[in-house]
Order: C-alpha cells, then sequence, then structure tokens
C-alpha cells in the first residue's frame, strides 16, 4: 500500500503495510539511520521524532497514523545548531550517544512545549528516554542551558 | 622499526624483560644527568617506561608510527583508533595522546578506525579497562617518534643541527633563525624517515602537555552523534542487503524438533526462512546458538515474519535451570567449607575465640548488559572474500572466528568496527556476528543484516553472574576484627572455555575477592561449588560487583555490631599505607591483577585510604542529617584504580528512595582524560542504581525478563544526577590505571550502607525490589 509521509520537509511515498512503525519506515525504507531501536515497545525512547510539534515514539506508531509533517534528528536544524544540539555540545553529554537522537528530540520538544521548565518538568518530559551509559546528570544540565539559549 | 610485541612472537621472553629494567634503569639511576641534559637541551624527558601487562595480551602493542599515523600536505594528521568506542571516549582519548606528543593542534587531527587486524595495530580486545593502561605508552611513543621524525626532516631541509630545531603546534621552528615549516610542508620527508629507536625517544614534560592531563578535547564524535550522523552498527545499510532476525532455542544448548514457516512466508516483505545449523556443545565459547532466521526486506517484516513461525524446542539440561531453587543450593555451597583460596594466620582458632562475631549472607541476581543498542551485524561474502561490519569490542577474535567458520584464509575476512552503542561486555562475544557471517553464507553470500532485538538481547545475553555470600567476622575485647571469612558462589564465566569447574576461577578471584585489603591477621577466602546452568559473561566490572557489594556492606555492619563510626571502620580494615605483599596472603593461585605486572601496579592502601579520606571529606563525612536520610561509604580496588564513594540518599514515608548526592573519588595513576573519567564515573554510579533494582531470573531455563518493562535500567527520575567526582592528581610517572569499570563496584553497597544510616533497614538480598516498602 502506497502511503506518503512528509520527514523534515521532504515528502516520500513508501509501499509497506499500514502497521509498519515509522521507526523502520524511516531506518530501512527510507534510510535514516539517526533514529534509533532500543525496546520497540515505547519503554526506552531511542526512537523519538517530532510528528507535528510533538515528541512521539516512532517505534510504536503505525506508519499510516502519521498525519502531520515529520521531523527527525536529522531534520531538526539545517546545521545541527538547535538550542539542544548546541547545548548538549556544550554539556559534553554524549557517551555511546545511541540514546542522544531520541534524548536531543525530546528535549526539543519539551523547549518547544514549555520555555523554561523546572526540574521536575524536565524529568516528567525525560524520563521516558532511557540512557544506559548513565549520561542524566549532563542531559538534565543540558536541557537547562538550552532553556536559556532559546 | 620499535615494535614491542607479545613474548609469543619475540624469540626469548628474557630479553624483553632485560630491556624493560634496562629502560627502567635510565628512568632511575641515570635519571639525575639525563633528565638535567634534556630538560636544558629541549624540556624533553628520556623514554619513560614501566611495564604493563600489554605485551601479554595476544598481539601485544605496537608503537611504530608508521602503522598508527599519516601526515598529507595540507598538514591534515590522520591517527588510527584501534580500540572500540563503546562510551568511554576512547577512541578520542588514545589519538588525543599521540597528537600531545606528536606536537599536533587537534583542530588538524582526523581519526581512521582500524580495521581489525591484530599483527598490524597490537591487541584491539576492548575490555578489562585496559585501553589506556596498555596503550598510554606505545602511544606517547608513536606521538613522540613522529615528532622527532618531523624535527629530522626539517633539520636536514635547513641543513642545520637537530638541537636547533623543536617542534611545537603544527610547525617546527628553527631557533636561531626564526624560521619555519608546518607539518603539511614536512610530511613526505618526515614520513619517510625510518623510525627512531625506542632509546632515543624524548618525551614531553608533564608541564608541556597540550591535551593530556586536560580534558579540552570533546570526543571525536561530538558533533555528529548530536545530529544523527554517527554509524553505529544498527545503522550499516548495503545496496540490496536484506534484513534478518533469528528464533533461537530459548534454554542454552537447547535443540530444533522441527519448525513451519508457512505462516511466517505469508508475512508481507518475508522473503525466505532457513535454519541456522550449528552443533552447539559446551564448552562453546562464543558459538552461535543455532535457530531459525526469517530474512526480509526490512527489520519489521523479519519480526512479524518470526513471530508468525512455529516451532517446537528441545530444552536439554538447562531447562531445569530454576533461579529460586538454584539460589536454595548456592546458599547451602556457601554455608559448608568450601575450596579455600586464600588463608592467613588461622581463622577457626581466631574466630572460636572472638568475643564477638557478626555474619551475614549476600545475593547479587544475574544481571544483561542492555547496552541501548541490542547486538546487530552486517556481513557479505563475494568472490570468496567475507567482509563485515559490526559493533565489536574483541573484532580480531571475532575474525578469526569468522575464518574458522568459513574456512578461509584469515586475510580473506575483513572486519570493519562500527562505533557502539554501549557494549558493557556483551560485545566481546561475536556470536552474533558469527551469525551474520553463517546467514550471508545460507544466502549464497548475499549482503544481510541480522539484528536482535531487546528480547533477544535479554534473552540470549551472556549474563553477568549470580553469586551467594557469606561472611564471618571475630572481634576481640579491645574491638578489633582479628578473623575474618568470606566465602562465594558463583557459577563461572570459564564454564564456556573449559569443562565446567563449577566455581570462580583465579581471573574471577583476582577481581575483588582475594586481593582484598584486609588488615586482620586470620582470613580465609574460600570458594564454593555452583555449575553454570546458562552462559555466564563479561558485565562491566564483572565479579567486582557482588565482592565488594558483600565486603564493604560487611564493614557496615561490623561497623553496627561495634557501634563505631563506619568510615573508622573501612580504614582500620584497610590498616596501615603499605604495599601488600603477595607471598604473605596466602594466595592457592597467583594473584592475577588484571594480566598487569604487581611491581608496576601493587595493591597499595595508602592509595585505597586516601581515596576514602578524600570521598568522606567532599561529602562532609559524619555532618547530621534529618530523619530518613543517610550517608554510606565504601571504597574497592579494581581494574588497578582506586575508588570509593560516598552516596547520601533519603527515603521517605512511603520507601520512595532518593539519592540527592554522590562523592566520589577516583585515583586511576595518571588521569590522561579527566573529562572523560568524569563521565564515566557519573555514569558507573548510574548503572550501580541500575544493578541495585534490576535481575534476571530463570524459569524452566528461561529468562523470564524480555524488555525494559520488567528489567528496569535506571532513568533520569530516580538516577543520581549530583555525581560529584574527585579524581587525585598524579603526574604521568604514575601507572595509568582503568576508568571504565572501577567507578561501578563500590556504589552498591555505598548505597546499601547509607539506606542503612536513613533507615536502619540493611539490603543484603538483590535486586532492592520492595524492601524498602513500610
Ligand atoms: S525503540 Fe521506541 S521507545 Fe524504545
Ligand atoms: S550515551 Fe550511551 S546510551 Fe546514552
Amino acid at each position: 500500500m502506497s502511503i506518503e509521509v512528509t520527514i523534515n520537509k521532504k515528502s516520500y511515498t513508501v509501499d509497506v503495510p499500514p502497521e509498519t512503525p515509522l521507526l523502520w519506515v524511516l531506518r530501512d525504507v527510507i534510510g535514516l539511520t539517526g533514529t534509533k531501536y532500543g525496546c520497540g515497545i515505547a519503554q526506552c525512547g531511542a526512537c523519538t521524532v517530532h510528528v507535528g510539534s510533538d515528541a512521539v515514539r516512532s517505534c510504536i506508531t503505525a506508519v499510516s497514523d502519521v498525519a502531520k509533517p515529520i521531523t527527525t534528528i536529522e531534520g531538526l536544524d539545517v546545521d545541527g545548531n538547535h538550542p539542544v544540539q548546541r547545548a548538549w555540545r556544550e554539556e559534553r553529554v554524549p557517551q555511546c550517544g545511541y540514546c542522544q537522537a531520541g534524548q536531543i528530540m525530546q528535549a526539543a520538544a519539551l523547549l518547544d512545549e514549555i520555555k523554561n521548565p523546572s526540574d521536575q518538568q524536565i524529568c516528567d518530559a525525560m524520563v521516558g528516554n532511557i540512557c544506559r551509559c548513565g549520561c542524566y546528570q549532563r542531559i538534565q544540565s543540558a536541557v537547562r542551558r538550552a532553556s536559556r539559549g532559546i | 622499526m620499535i615494535n614491542v610485541r607479545a613474548p609469543t612472537t619475540s624469540s626469548n621472553p628474557r630479553v624483553r624483560l632485560e630491556n624493560v629494567s634496562r629502560r627502567q634503569f635510565l628512568r632511575s639511576a641515570a635519571a639525575v644527568t639525563a633528565f638535567a641534559v634534556a630538560a636544558e637541551i629541549s624540556g624533553l624527558e628520556p623514554a619513560l617506561a614501566y611495564e604493563t601487562g600489554g605485551a601479554q595480551m595476544p598481539h601485544g602493542t605496537v608503537n611504530d608510527p608508521h602503522v598508527f599515523v599519516s601526515i598529507d600536505s595540507s598538514g591534515i594528521v590522520s591517527i588510527t583508533a584501534h580500540r572500540s568506542e563503546m562510551g568511554t571516549g576512547i577512541r578520542t582519548s588514545l589519538p588525543m595522546v599521540v597528537a600531545d606528543e606528536l606536537e599536533a593542534d587537534w583542530s588538524k587531527v582526523r581519526i581512521v578506525q582500524a580495521l581489525a587486524d591484530e599483527p598490524r595495530y597490537g591487541n584491539q580486545d576492548t575490555d578489562g579497562s585496559r585501553s589506556m593502561r596498555h596503550f598510554l605508552q606505545p602511544m606517547r611513543q608513536v606521538g613522540a617518534a613522529m615528532r622527532q621524525m618531523l624535527e629530522s626532516a626539517a633539520a636536514k631541509q635547513w641543513a642545520v643541527p637537530l638541537s636547533e630545531v623543536q617542534a611545537s603546534n603544527h610547525e617546527v621552528l628553527h631557533r636561531p633563525t626564526g624560521r619555519k615549516l608546518t607539518y603539511g610542508e614536512l610530511a613526505k620527508a618526515a614520513m619517510d624517515l625510518p623510525t627512531p629507536q625506542l632509546e632515543a625517544l624524548k618525551f614531553k614534560p608533564d608541564n608541556a602537555f597540550r591535551y593530556m592531563g586536560h580534558g579540552n578535547v570533546p570526543i571525536y564524535d561530538l558533533f555528529d552523534i548530536t545530529v544523527g550522523k554517527a554509524q553505529y552498527g544498527y545503522d550499516v545499510r548495503l545496496p540490496g542487503m536484506t534484513y534478518a532476525v533469528i528464533a533461537r532455542p530459548p534454554v542454552v544448548g537447547g535443540k530444533l524438533r522441527s519448525f513451519d514457516a508457512m505462516e511466517a512466508l505469508k508475512v508481507p516483505g518475508v522473503v525466505k526462512v532457513l535454519e541456522l545449523k550449528v552443533s552447539w556443545a559446551p564448552p562453546a565459547a562464543f558459538s552461535p546458538l543455532g535457530g531459525i532466521a526469517v530474512v526480509a526486506t526490512n527489520t519489521w517484516a523479519a519480526i512479524k515474519g518470526r513471530e508468525a513461525l512455529k516451532v517446537d524446542w528441545e530444552d536439554g539440561e538447562n531447562g531445569a535451570y530454576d533461579s529460586a531453587a538454584y539460589r536454595q543450593q548456592m546458599a547451602e555451597a556457601a554455608n559448608k567449607p568450601g575450596r579455600v583460596e586464600r588463608t592467613q594466620g588461622d581463622f577457626d582458632k581466631a574466630f572460636a575465640g572472638a568475643s564477638k562475631v557478626v555474619s551475614a549472607e549476600y545475593y547479587v541476581p544475574h544481571l544483561a548488559q542492555a547496552s541501548m543498542e541490542p547486538l546487530v551485524a552486517t556481513a557479505t561474502i563475494r568472490n570468496g572474500e567475507c567482509e563485515v561490519w559490526a559493533p565489536l569490542q574483541y573484532p580480531f577474535g571475532a575474525r578469526e572466528a569468522f575464518a574458522k567458520l568459513l574456512e578461509l584464509p584469515i586475510d580473506k575476512v575483513k572486519v570493519n568496527v562500527t562505533l557502539l552503542g554501549g557494549g558493557f561486555g556483551r560485545k566481546c562475544q561475536s556470536d552474533f556476528a558469527q551469525e551474520a557471517v553463517l546467514l550471508s553464507k545460507a544466502l549464497d553470500g548475499a549482503p544481510v543484516k541480522l539484528a536482535w532485538t531487546r528480547e533477544d538481547d535479554l534473552h540470549h545475553a551472556f549474563y553477568h553472574t549470580v553469586t551467594y555470600s557469606r561472611l564471618d567476622a571475630g572481634v576481640d575485647s579491645s574491638g578489633k576484627v582479628i578473623a575474618w571469612r568470606h566465602r562465594s558462589v558463583a557459577p563461572t564465566l570459564f564454564a564456556n572455555f573449559k569443562p565446567d569447574p563449577k566455581r570462580e576461577q583465579a581471573i574471577e578471584l583476582g577481581l575483588g575477592l582475594a586481593d582484598v585489603a584486609l588488615d586482620i591477621p586470620n582470613v580465609r577466602v574460600e570458594t564454593g561449588e555452583a555449575a553454570a546452568m546458562t552462559r555466564i559473561g563479561w558485565f562491566r566490572s564483572v565479579n567486582n560487583i557482588p565482592h565488594a557489594f558483600a565486603v564493604q556492606s560487611f564493614i557496615g555492619e561490623i561497623a553496627e555490631a561495634l557501634g563505631k563510626d563506619p568510615k573508622d571502620v573501612l580504614l582500620e580494615i584497610i590498616g596501615p599505607p603499605r604495599k601488600l605483599e603477595l607471598d604473605k596472603l596466602g594466595l592457592t593461585d597467583p594473584l592475577w591483577n588484571y594480566g598487569d605486572p604487581y611491581s608496576t601496579y601493587p595493591v597499595d592502601t595508602g592509595r585505597l585510604a586516601n581515596v576514602v579520606n578524600l570521598a568522606a571529606s567532599r561529602a562532609n563525612w559524619g555532618r547530621s542529617l534529618p530523619k530518613g536520610s543517610g550517608l554510606g561509604i565504601a571504597a574497592h580496588r579494581s581494574f588497578l584504580s582506586y575508588v570509593a564513594t560516598v552516596v547520601e540518599v533519603g527515603v521517605d514515608s512511603q520507601g520512595k528512595l532518593a539519592i540527592p548526592r554522590v562523592e566520589t573519588a577516583i585515583d586511576c595513576g595518571f588521569a590522561v582524560n579527566p573529562e572523560r573519567i568524569r563521565s564515566q564515573i557519573e555514569g558507573a554510579a548510574v548503572m550501580g542504581l541500575s544493578n541495585f533494582i534490576g535481575e534476571i531470573s530463570f524459569k524452566n531455563g528461561r529468562a523470564e525478563q524480555g524488555n525494559f518493562d520488567n528489567y528496569p535500567v535506571a532513568r533520569i527520575d530516580n538516577a543520581p544526577t549530583n555525581v560529584r567526582v574527585h579524581i587525585v592528581p598524579n603526574g604521568s610517572d604514575v601507572p595509568a590505571g582503568g576508568v571504565g569499570e572501577p567507578g561501578v563496584p563500590p556504589f552498591l553497597p555505598a548505597l546499601c550502607n547509607a539506606i542503612f544510616a536513613a533507615t536502619g533497614k540493611r539490603i543484603r538480598s538483590l535486586p532492592a525490589g520492595d524492601q524498602l516498602r513500610v
């Protein structure tokens, strides 16, 4: 079945069963591998993308259910200089880095909604994103830093 | 050529030892004059050397600049990173060492990831917190040699004495005239020069380091990570590639009876279903488990296809593995005499005569590494040559395994090491990549990506062992501990490599059990029997986790029994500053010492006590805290570094745990990249908390947990996010210790000691579960 999606301002037509999760359409069909697989059941946040302005877990989002334009880590900012990305570099957040695309997309959606989140709001927004390397301390600092820079 | 190689390739190991002592002579006896002259001329120090275990590892170490460095005419310096990057920063830190000695400008450095090729690069097995320990010196030699080659090239071009030129920040300067040549201008001439002799190398003094010790170099992949361009194993894409998942026997050693692929083949996108035949039999090392592979046009279709398979498995002996029953057996083993591994004085007599005794039992379950990137590998075989892309911690071992599987000469197998989305020991075992190779072969060499789901990862790990410990101490009337017995029962990972010895082996005893500093006259360490009923493997810090948990919790319990301050008791038990004398420990097997020479890396109680005092003072140890709050302390030497941690907790009336602050002190010798050391220690606290809440348990031989919904790991809401790291300052003459792992072991006991201080509840059995609930 042909399904049309807009990703990072480009439109694509993909031919997959409608229930195929957006994650695998992005990664395997289109080749945008910045969005990661970590659990497949909305437990880890590695697959987080924006649909419209909402952070969603692409691993449990059927591609046919996506009605708004999608933004992935590759499209968050053309130069990679979104305030969250800059803050992530300034705080030197990543260790292995695998979870960070999801973390950054989650944080960017939070700051889009709440310009100056409290620590509790940061915690509530980021609790669905696992970092097995344990970068949470710097994630927290980077979100705070980005909130000052937006 | 100044290669330093393993004695296996050297005709006479004694020659190497003599070389070492000669270099040590240079440092000590000749150091005064040699140093004075060198400092006068150029501020450089003569060749430093302390012996490490690097040379004993397969393929040893290599320090040839032609192997690791190339410079092009535009001045771009390419440095090869030969160890795997899984989050420690080593892919940046070792090239940074080269760049520093080379006087290279980091902005003009490019990092090239090495193929799996140990004969060329030296050992590439990235585990055991060994990379910096074993390669700091060879990489300094690489950088210094290339710097001196650039200087020689410049001196030659100007026809001036070598002593008049000096390399500095990507240029060579002729001091008397102020003339300069850039590294780009000198590149070709310098690279054509022979490599200087090791003895002729001059090293920068510590105060001239630009990068080492400063932490001013961000990880090389930082930008790419933040924009989604960093390439992990899961991200490899080849033209025409298919995607596969495998249904594996749910019980280790299980066999396929029959399967029906009819429904699976109806799933849109599924192109093939085939049996992956292996003859798995223990000891199986890293062999794949076999199973049914579902090949599809994308990962999702392969997963759905696998769900539609009908498979009948025969479980075999390990189908009886039941964690509850197994724990019972381990407890019994821990409560009877075991094999004596260390004995000093007469424990039985001293214990019988003690005026007070303390006893406790501890349990740490199986854990799974659960790196965020599950296992994955991509393979293709073309014209009799196999090429693999995978996140491998031990790439050369994997390459050898592929060659064997395919019956190809090793030079027909090429292994590309991608970034690893975490490793934690699991990616040392190449079973998953062997599956990809077997699968490509079954598909006539077509490119295929073999992906593991999270469920695969938790169901088919090489798990952290499970450990039951019993400790007994006797105290005399003055309150001094005079008798100590530690019985440890755990299945061994060596069951993967030889007939199951059913108890911890020398290497595991060396992971914080037999090597513990105890200023106690009567000591006995014993191991009890436990057969491995699943695959045991490496897990960040390995047996140090249960060993330190037991020892450091028990010290807290002794303090409680004596009504003393836990930090004071800890320091008393560590005893006065000294280097433990191995022949006085009464060890049955020689101390492993992480594969490094004891003369370079002794157990130094002064350094251990120092980190205890440092962490305690930064935590304001002894301060009064509100009800429900408490401080706990623990210290542990592992991977040749010393770490002490003070954890502060608050436990509310519902039993909810908060960790507002952690103070950790680490003495890892020369701290090459302090910024990455901090990040490792911060992460170690988080992983320490994960070890407090997670468990892999078995029922009918099957791992009961399959994803993060029932295998919880620390998240931002419960993880420590105020971890303060204190690095003991050392010069580059203090041998570098490990960093990736040593932060983990003290965290658990410090946490449980803190919980005890806050609540009076002693957690001896993990996971914590609802033990904190009132
Ligand atoms: S992969 Fe989607 S939440 Fe984990
Ligand atoms: S940086 Fe490794 S999982 Fe987050």
